[in-house]
């Protein structure tokens, strides 16, 4: 699945955003935008050397966007590198109003998929598990209900403490800590932005609206996860 | 010189059809002319800045229909700025003066305004056919303006247009006296439409044969419209999405049953993949297929679709059906003449096409003539195959998602690929290229392709030596556009009179000075040599040495255009 997050252009100021990707950060604005993506990428190399002061272009268009070029760090057909490389304004040569039903459309029915019908099924992996199970998000109202039928769902392949006390332990932050730092279970989810958060962060609503995905990860792995929740336990308290 | 008198020789025009034979006809003799322009009904102009509407209707007071193209083909690809021109006001203001009684008018990539549609509409009492692809700058209260006034109308539609939405009910302008309708496309609109006007619109439309529904359109209201048009041979559904347990969707199945005209089919701008079944009776007729926007299908769904359509002779899909759909369109459209793939992704699809869909068509589908590919990779013994299988290629467009991209089995750039493209397929008109190319390629497609037309380029070439080649041998290139590409001042100077024997040239991102333009354009006066000057530094002179970003060039025997905003420097 292309993560559009990382292949997005976004506005920075000159000179501060060159990130590794090489990528130019530009800040969506309201308003009527003929370029969806702003830099302009010289892929030849050969010709690089002349770039850099004669290519800085502005657009003059309503919103007063400025932009920068950017060298692009990676040669266009490494085939290791993945899309995240600096994009280029006009390629893939596609229509701007195709480029935008399409998208428009894909995420349309990715919601659609979920809310219509009343369905909302999701797959859930489990770190171990020798398969993935799918769930209808939709058929439960809070997270309690949800990790219930988690733990039950895979309770024949938990071992240690992720009984199902141990799942509803998770949903009570306080808990969470501990239980990282063990060998027990971080259920997350990947959202419609392709981002991995943490289970019950946002209100049970939004989170059946956002939800892709589900996967119960190890605590040892869910690490990088904890630090927001840690965060959040340290400002209620 | 004139062997027959007049009228006999008018009757003998009225059989030359093609713009470019009635063109040579008035190149003959001066009394040929004379008659040819008095009898010229229609007339393309491919670039509104090459002539006045003035000079247009001067010389063709018998105008019915125009064909007037704005923007360059670049300005699809968000590479021309905004505000850059193209506005059909003045040419709809003229004509209204002149009293031409137009009665159809065909707009690509131009900026077309509420008023313009205004006046169009209260100016031309025959007025009968509007077709708007490509533009913008008008909203839904222009297109009321047409609904309400022209009492013949026969045909508006409407392509892949930025239009405003009022909320204005313009579908329920159409008087009930208006009964005229052929064709109606309303697919790009992004609002919604009274579906009882349109229902009431179809029911008393009884020539219609062409309806594009937009996302609006649900599919009940859709049962109920093909009730009313059975006769409908051009379908655009909006949203076929319905619960299969319903009564409309069981309604909709035996509708489809009776609508055994239905031969072109395109839309489903929503679709629910289960209501697909309800499709599969009309396919065996289906000779055009475009579900390029229907990004609710699944590759699998997709095939099982097409392996229904055995008389496809046209087929726009996206890349999601994958180089194996391709292997099932191949057994089963063996009369495909022109295919469209399209990324469903920004940058492709992972398990999307590759050279080997290409190769599977080109051995299922010998007919293939027009090609417009989107993949993530292609190899030189590819297309060498394509080129074997199909010699009858008249457009070739072929756009490797990773932009200089080689072979990826020799690792060689694909010059020799794309030269046994050109070498085999004698009546090529269009090409555009892609993946890593140097300036042998050009050398071949100079040599070879005599009827060459268009020709897009983008991150190409090693040195000037390609564009020359291209400039010295391809005798009939009208269209040249080149973007990223090592292509400097010699290459552009070298034979500055070609240009005016084209229509225009594009070139960004290249290596062309200031200094060389302004040469140009003072050697060459029939040409407007437009640089787009984006810095955004008021006081910023242009210095000769300076590299151009962008520069576009155009033969008119209209002078300098007084409507180039300001970053249009015409030197």
């Amino acid at each position: 699945m292309i993560n559009f997050e990382e292949t997005e252009l976004r506005l920075g100021l000159p000179g501060g955003s060159a990130s590794d990707h090489g990528e130019l950060t530009l800040k969506g604005s309201g308003g009527k935008r003929v370029f969806s993506e702003t830099a302009s990428v010289d892929l030849k190399l050969n010709l690089s050397s002349n770039n850099d002061s004669a290519s800085v272009s502005t657009t003059t268009e309503k919103s007063k966007e400025k932009t920068t070029t950017v060298e692009p760090t990676a040669r266009a057909n490494d085939p290791a590198k993945p899309p995240a490389k600096a994009q280029v304004v006009g390629w893939p040569p596609v229509r701007s109003f195709r480029k935008n039903i399409v998208n428009v459309q894909r995420s349309n029915n990715e919601e659609g998929e979920k809310s219509g019908g009343g369905v909302a099924f999701v797959k859930v992996s489990m770190d171990g598990a020798p398969y993935l199970r799918k769930v209808d998000i939709k058929l439960y109202k809070s997270y309690q209900e949800l990790s219930d039928a988690l733990a039950k769902m895979f309770s024949s392949f938990t071992i240690g403490k992720c009984g199902s006390q141990g799942m509803k332990d998770f949903m009570n932050e306080t808990k969470l800590i501990d239980l990282l730092n063990g060998s027990d279970y971080v259920p997350t989810y990947e959202d419609k932005d392709g981002d991995w958060m943490l289970v019950g962060d946002v209100p049970w609503e939004m989170f059946v609206e956002s939800c892709k995905r589900l996967r119960i990860m190890k605590g040892s792995e869910a690490i990088g996860l904890a630090p927001r929740a840690v965060e959040k336990c340290k400002n209620r308290s | 010189m004139n062997y027959f008198p007049d009228e006999v020789i008018e009757h003998i025009f009225d059989y030359v059809v093609s713009h470019r034979d009635r063109n040579a006809l008035s190149l003959v003799c001066k009394s040929w002319y004379r008659i040819e322009r008095c009898t010229r009904q229609r007339v393309f102009i491919g670039n509104c800045y090459s002539v006045t509407p003035e000079r247009l209707f001067q010389r063709f007071p018998g105008l019915k229909s125009l064909t007037l193209k704005g923007k360059p083909h670049f300005a699809d690809f968000s590479l021309v700025p905004y505000g850059w021109g193209g506005y059909v006001y003045p040419w709809i203001e003229a004509l209204a003066k002149s009293r031409v009684g137009l009665e159809e008018l065909r707009l690509k990539r131009m900026v077309v305004t509420d008023e313009s549609l205004e006046l169009l509409s209260r100016s031309f009492t025959h007025f009968k056919s509007l077709v708007l692809v490509s533009c913008e700058g008008f909203s839904t209260d222009g297109l009321a303006a047409i609904a309400a006034n022209c009492r013949y109308l026969r045909e508006l539609d409407l392509q892949e247009n930025e239009v405003e939405d009022h909320k204005g009910q313009w579908l329920s302008c159409f008087p009930d006296s208006c009964t005229s309708l052929v064709s109606l496309n309303f697919a790009c609109l992004k609002g919604e439409v009274s579906l009882g006007a349109l229902e009431r619109l179809v029911a008393r439309s009884p020539n219609l044969k062409s309806l594009k529904l937009n996302r609006s359109v649900p599919l009940d209201a859709l049962q109920r419209i093909m009730m009313r048009a059975p006769q409908l041979a051009d379908l655009g559904i909006g949203s076929f999405v319905q619960d299969p347990e319903s009564e409309a969707y069981i309604k909709l199945k035996s509708t489809i049953l009776k609508c055994k005209s239905i031969t072109s089919l395109s839309g489903l701008l929503e679709v629910a993949p289960h209501c697909l079944a309800t499709i599969y009776p009309i396919c065996p007729n289906l000779t055009s297929l475009n579900l390029s926007y229907a990004a609710g299908i699944q590759g699998s769904d997709l095939i099982k679709l097409i392996r229904h359509c055995v008389k496809l002779q046209r087929l726009w899909i996206m890349d999601c059906i994958g180089d194996k759909g391709l292997g099932v369109v191949a057994k089963t459209c063996t009369d495909l003449q022109e295919l469209r793939v399209f990324p469903s992704v920004p940058f492709g699809n992972p398990v999307a096409v590759t050279e080997k869909g290409l190769v599977a068509i080109s051995m299922g589908c010998p007919k293939l003539h027009s090609l417009l590919y989107f993949c993530h990779q292609m190899t030189n013994a590819a297309l060498i195959t394509v080129a074997k299988n199909c010699p009858n290629f008249i457009r070739f467009r072929l756009c490797i998602l990773d932009a200089t991209k080689p072979d990826p089995d020799t690792m060689q750039p694909l010059d020799e690929g794309f030269g046994a493209i050109v070498q085999s397929c004698r009546r090529l008109r269009r090409l555009s290229l892609s993946g890593q190319l140097t300036d042998q390629v050009f050398l071949y497609i100079g040599m070879y392709a005599e009827k060459l037309e268009m020709l897009s380029i983008a991150f190409a070439g090693d040195s000037d030596k390609g564009m020359l080649y291209v400039l010295n041998g391809c005798k009939k290139l009208r269209k040249l556009e080149i973007r990223d590409c090592p292509f400097g001042d010699m290459a552009l100077l070298t034979d500055v009179g070609k240009y005016e024997t084209m229509r225009s040239l594009w070139m960004s991102s290249c290596e062309v000075t200031v200094g060389a333009c302004k040469l140009l354009a003072k050697k060459m006066p029939r040409l407007n040599v437009e640089i787009f000057n984006e810095n955004e530094q008021e006081d910023c002179s242009l210095e000769d040495g300076q590299r151009v970003e962008k520069m576009y060039l155009y033969r008119t025997v209209a002078g300098k255009r007084r409507d180039a905003p300001e970053y249009v420097w015409t030197l």
